[in-house]
Order: structure tokens, then sequence, then C-alpha cells
């Protein structure tokens, strides 16, 4: 994001014309998982393969007979992305092997929400990153069930209301804190796990690019607003998501990290945490703190590795 | 060459022989030892695949799901209650036309745990659109296995291969294995046409379909499930022309001037053969049918063959809680139509669930309860069972 900051070049210079995720979709206003995946979609071209999981992005970019998808592309089920990414890798593999398909490099990219991550997802992708397939696996995160009306996820975080985790008069929204999904492919042992942001585009495609070039599996999990889901004006998706970083709610690492700043400005232009009391926003400030510190000592303890 | 195998190794052999690419496979008894013999026959050299030691049947199925939409020749085995897990992932395999193959080692279904044999697992995918082919012996699961994979990528339609849990998967018999030069011949790889993950000609698979559009896919399936009767039968005259060896969907024994017909599959129909010889012997008029295919059901085949007889006994190693045992329950669909003087009295017998035994006793007996009693009961009569 320090580029984004830094130059006076315009974002469209650095990154190609070509979209492989074609415009006309059908996701909401200021959707910035659409966006998201346009810009994985246009950081890796053409040579590749996309198993999608159910949920938002699929149901929005694939009605039949029309399509978003300018790439291959299939969609199997809810759970299973990365057993279906991991097939498709294992039978090309054998294929060029066998001279039955020329070879080239293509990308496998495996793509869900958070639900289709972190929770039906959770042991189809240990698998595949267990297994070392070379592919990239792209997590979208809403922080919650968007594609089927707001539900809680085990993404979700902390305070957050949503139509499973309302906010009502005893129980103040979601009691449990958003699981640490990147940390969980990290305790794989993979060559590269990331987090990124559409609200920092450049960085975005750039460690899309980056993950297209390691050999083995590489996780990537992007934080995309939802202005539906998170009550917020379509608008400010891209402000929601700068503040995540900003604040270190949601810190970008292994390339750039957030500037820290005061968690409660990105709470407050949000709707879903519009019923939080001073003492909830303290405690999630100070967890907010206790995780980045983690983090920080983490990058430290390996540094020069 | 002849080989003394298992059932399980001669679904290996069937798969090794037909060049599989890639085996997507998780363990689960008593279908272990297939997957084992591949890793070994993949270890050896003896087939150029991709072995994905998935974490879960689920992941087995959709990884196969992947391979073959990729264009690859996809084969995984389970039994029980990974064939269960699997479920959600069989009906995609056919939407999405996955001509993948898969041994199903029957065994029963859970609670109370056991490894034993019965056809609930299988029998639950009846309406998961596979192909159904059930065997007798090992070298009709060998055999079985290999035609397999040219019945589903002729169609773009999955298929099972099944056998008995132990008394096929762990049992063994002399078996003859085809030359792979001819299997080659017999069964070239796999050509997806232009239906596959390409990126030179990039297309959407699974996407979301509106009212508008899913019947026909539906229907497809239906049309193409009909199709597959005729194909089934010339795969296996060209089998029987190269290798020597015919099968058949629905196959009479005995049973031209039989006045009661046993229906049997599966391993029961060896035992059977046994007991008809007996019964035969002691000058009874009795017949037996096997059947090979559950789906497509061969219900033309199955009219012509029961026409006009008087009695024919359906033994069930399955059964629906509330209904009657599968076979039997088709079969008395199939028979339905014919006029009341061609349409021989349904005796429905529910035997041998859970890996009990049906031996030619206990076929004897079927025999002699329905040959005695003028009318079949109102219920399926559960064989051997202490009713408690």
């Amino acid at each position: 994001m320090e580029i984004v900051e830094s130059t006076n070049v315009y974002a469209y210079k650095l990154i190609t014309k070509k979209d492989y995720f074609a415009p006309g979709h059908r996701a909401c206003q200021g959707c910035a998982e659409a966006l998201a995946v346009r810009l994985v979609a246009k950081a890796l071209g053409r040579n590749v393969i996309v198993a999608s999981a159910t949920g938002c992005m699929e149901i929005i970019s694939s009605p039949m007979p029309f399509t978003s998808w300018r790439v291959p592309w299939i969609h199997v089920a809810f759970e299973n992305a990365a057993a279906v990414a991991s097939g498709a890798e294992a039978g090309m593999k054998v294929l060029m092997r066998k001279g039955r398909v020329p070879k080239r490099k293509i990308t496998f990219l495996a793509m869900a929400g958070d639900g289709g991550t972190s929770d039906i997802g959770v042991q189809a992708l240990s698998g595949a990153l267990e297994r070392g397939h070379d592919f990239i696996y792209i997590c979208y995160d809403n922080e919650a069930y968007m594609n089927t009306g707001i539900q809680r996820s085990s993404s979700t975080p902390y305070g957050a209301s949503t139509t499973t985790s309302p906010a009502g008069k005893v129980i103040p929204g979601q009691i449990t804190w958003k699981k640490n999904m990147p940390e969980i492919a990290v305790a794989h042992n993979i060559p590269y796990v990331a987090t990124a942001c559409p609200s920092y585009p450049i960085d975005l495609v750039e460690k899309v690019n980056k993950a297209a070039r390691v050999k083995g599996p590489a996780y990537i999990h992007i934080l995309s607003v939802c202005p539906t889901g998170w009550r917020l004006a379509p608008e400010l998706s891209i402000r929601a998501g700068r503040l995540a970083v900003e604040t270190g709610v949601f810190p970008l690492y292994e390339v750039e990290y957030g500037r820290y700043r005061f968690t409660e400005e990105y709470l407050k232009i949000q709707g879903r945490f519009r019923h939080l009391s001073e003492e909830m926003i303290d405690t999630i400030q100070k967890r907010v703190v206790e995780e980045y510190e983690k983090l920080e000592k983490k990058i430290k303890m390996t540094e020069g590795d | 060459m002849r080989k003394v195998l298992t059932g399980n190794v001669a679904v290996a052999y069937g798969a090794m022989l037909s060049d599989v690419q890639v085996v997507a496979a998780y363990p689960i008894t008593p279908q272990t030892t297939i997957i084992e013999e591949l890793a070994t026959m993949q270890a050896d050299g003896l087939v150029d695949m991709d072995y994905i030691r998935v974490e879960s049947e689920h992941s087995a199925m959709a990884a196969c799901i992947g391979a073959s939409m990729g264009g690859a020749r996809a084969f995984t085995a389970t039994c029980g209650q990974g064939l269960f897990l699997m479920h959600e992932m069989l009906h995609y395999a056919t939407g999405a036309r996955t001509p993948v193959v898969l041994a199903n080692v029957n065994r029963a279904a859970a609670a109370p745990w056991t490894i034993w044999s019965d056809q609930t697992d299988s029998v639950s995918q009846r309406e998961t659109g596979w192909i159904q082919l059930y065997c007798e012996g090992n070298q009709e699961v060998l055999d079985t296995t290999i035609m397999a994979f040219k019945i589903a990528e002729s169609l773009r339609l999955p298929a099972m291969v099944v056998l008995d849990a132990f008394f096929l998967s762990h049992t063994s018999e002399p078996i003859d294995i085809p030359d792979r030069e001819q299997v080659r011949d017999f069964l070239p790889p796999f050509d997806p046409g232009d239906l596959w993950l390409d990126p030179n000609n990039p297309r959407t698979f699974g996407g979301i379909t509106m009212n508008d559009a899913y019947m026909e896919f539906r229907w497809q399936i239906q049309r193409d499930m009909e199709k597959a009767k005729a194909v089934i039968t010339e795969v296996h005259e060209e089998f029987a022309r190269v290798f020597g060896r015919k099968y058949h969907q629905v196959e009479a024994y005995q049973a031209e001037d039989a006045d009661v017909v046993i229906v049997v599959s599966g391993t029961v129909a060896s035992t059977s053969r046994d007991a008809i010889d007996l019964l035969r012997e002691k000058g009874q008029q009795v017949g037996m049918v096997k059947l090979k295919t559950l789906r497509p059901f061969p219900r033309e085949e199955i009219i012509e063959t029961l026409k006009g007889k008087k009695k024919v006994a359906i033994i069930d190693r399955n059964f629906s809680p509330g209904a009657t045992g599968i076979w039997a329950q088709e079969i008395r669909n199939a028979l339905y139509e014919l006029p009341e003087g061609d349409r021989p009295l349904i005796y429905g017998y529910i035997a041998g669930l859970g890996g009990r035994d049906i031996s030619v006793k206990v076929i004897e007996s079927i025999y002699q309860k329905t040959l005695k009693d003028n009318r079949p009961d109102d219920v399926d009569m559960w064989i051997g069972v202490n009713y408690v």
C-alpha cells in the first residue's frame, strides 16, 4: 500500500487493462469482493483454471447462459474448492507428462468466501495444503454468510450483529472472536501466505503474482468489504478496507503492514457495530493490539530465516 | 496370464490396465487393499498416474471430478460410510457429466457399526445418476472395471463397479489377466472433446441455472441413461469378442422351463447356481436370473425374461425401511405392465444383511417357501432373522 500512497502514478498504468472477470455481473453496489476477484483475475491472466466454491461470487458471475469468466471456471460445491483444484492440478500434471496436453505453465486457483474457507471448507483446504499441490487458494473474507443473507461465520468479528448473531437485549451480537485463518494456513508450512485487501490494489496484485510464482500451495486471505452485510454505505467500501488495515484490525502482512490507528474509527462507520458499548470497543481494541503485537513478534522471530 | 487374486486386487488390476491417470482415495475397511495395491503399482512404475491421498471420501470424489473435468481418466474406491459421505458429490459427478469410475465394496450401514457386506450403501445411491454394475466373482470384477471406463466415457456418465465386502473383496480366485495392449486397443485414452477446463477455450461449468434451464440438463441425463442400456450391451459384446468372456445385464440360468425363478445379484448368484443345480437334480423346475445393472434398470430385458413365469422370488441383500427390498421394488415396477396372465407372482425376501451368510440352504428354503405359498406375503419375508 505504500506504493499507492507514495506514487503519483495512476493504478491503471501499473495494472493491466485486460479483464478476465468481465463486467456485467450481479454483485451489489460497492462490493469489494467483486473488485478483489477482478484484480486477482487481472493478475493471473489467461493461463489459469479456477475452481470456485458456492457463494456470492459463484452466484453473481455464472447465471446460465451468462458468465463473467473469460478463463476456464468450475463450481462444484460449497466445501471443496480446494479438493476440486487439487484434482484438476493432478490431472493436468499427468496429461502434460503423457503429452496429451502441451506443456506450459497453468495456474490453478481455488477460491471461496470466509464460510467456504474457515467453516465448511477448512478440511478440504487443509488436505490440499498439506499435500502440497501447486495451486493458489484465495479466501475472500466478507466476514459472514452474505450470499444467504448475513449469517455469522467463524470469520465474523466479535460484536458484529448478523442475522444469526443479532444484537439483542441480552446478547450483543457475535460473542466469539474471528478465527485466524491465515495463521491456520501458516501452520501448514506452505511456501506463501499473505493477507490483502482490494483497497490496496497494487499490493493485492503483487501478492497474487508472487503466489503464482511460488512452487507449491499459496494462501491469500483477502478482506472483502461487504456494504450490504456490514451495514455500510456502498461508497465507503474502499475506505472501510483502508481503515481495517490502518487501524490494525486487519493487518496486511508478508509484504506490507498497516499503520496503527485507533480501532473506533473503523467500527463507527459500520451499522453492524452501531450498538457497541464503550466497554466492548475497548475490549476489541485491546484484542487488536494483542494480535498485532503477536504478529510483530512472529515477524521479528522469523526475520532472516 | 493367470493369477490368484482377491476381488480388491482385481479392481486394482482393472484400474491399472485401464491406464487410469488420477486416483483420489481415502482408506476405509474393506476397500483398503484396492488403494494399497494401486499405490504399490504406482511405486513399482506399473502405472503412470497421480495419486491424491485425500483427507476424506468427499474430497476424493471432488478431486476426481476436478481431474475428469480437466480431461483425465479418474478413479476412486470406497464403501459404506465412505460412499454415504460422498453422496453429495455423486450427484454432482453425474450433473457435470464426468465419467469417473468408482469401485464400491458393499458394506452395511451404521448404526450399529459394522464392516460386513450388504447393498444398502450402493442402492442408497440409486437416484444419483450413476451407472451401477454388480459383480458375481473376481474375474467379473476385473473385467467390469475395464468395461466401466468404456461405458462411462462413451456416455459421459459416472459408473460404479459393485462388489460384496469380504465374499469378493478378500476372497481369492484364479483370474485371467487381460493383455495390456489388448486393453489399450479396447479402451483408448479418455477424449473429453471440447468440454473440459481448457485455457485455450475457456468455459464456465457448474454455473447457476434458473427454472428455465435446469430441467433440460436433467432430461439429458435421463435420455443418456436410457441410451446406456444399448451401450452396455455393445460394450459387453465387444469385450466378449476381444477377451472371450460374455456378460449380461440380465442373465438367465436354467430359467427357460422354470416355474419358479429366483432373482439375485452379486455373489448370491454364484451360490444360487449351486442351489439351482442341486434342486434340478431333485427334479425341481427352478431357475435363476442374475441382475448386473441396477441403473440403468434393464426393464425391457426383465420383462422379456420373466414374462409368463408362475412365481418369481427376489432375494434382496438390502431393504428400504417402510417399503421393500430395492430389487423387488424395481422388478414389481417393471412387470406391472404385463397382462395378468403373463404377470408372475412376486415373492420378496430380505436376506444376508450385515454379511449374514446366504448359503445354498438359505436359497433352498426360499425356493421351498415360494413353491408352497399360493400368494406372496404382504411384506417381504426376512430370512433367518430372529423376530424379537
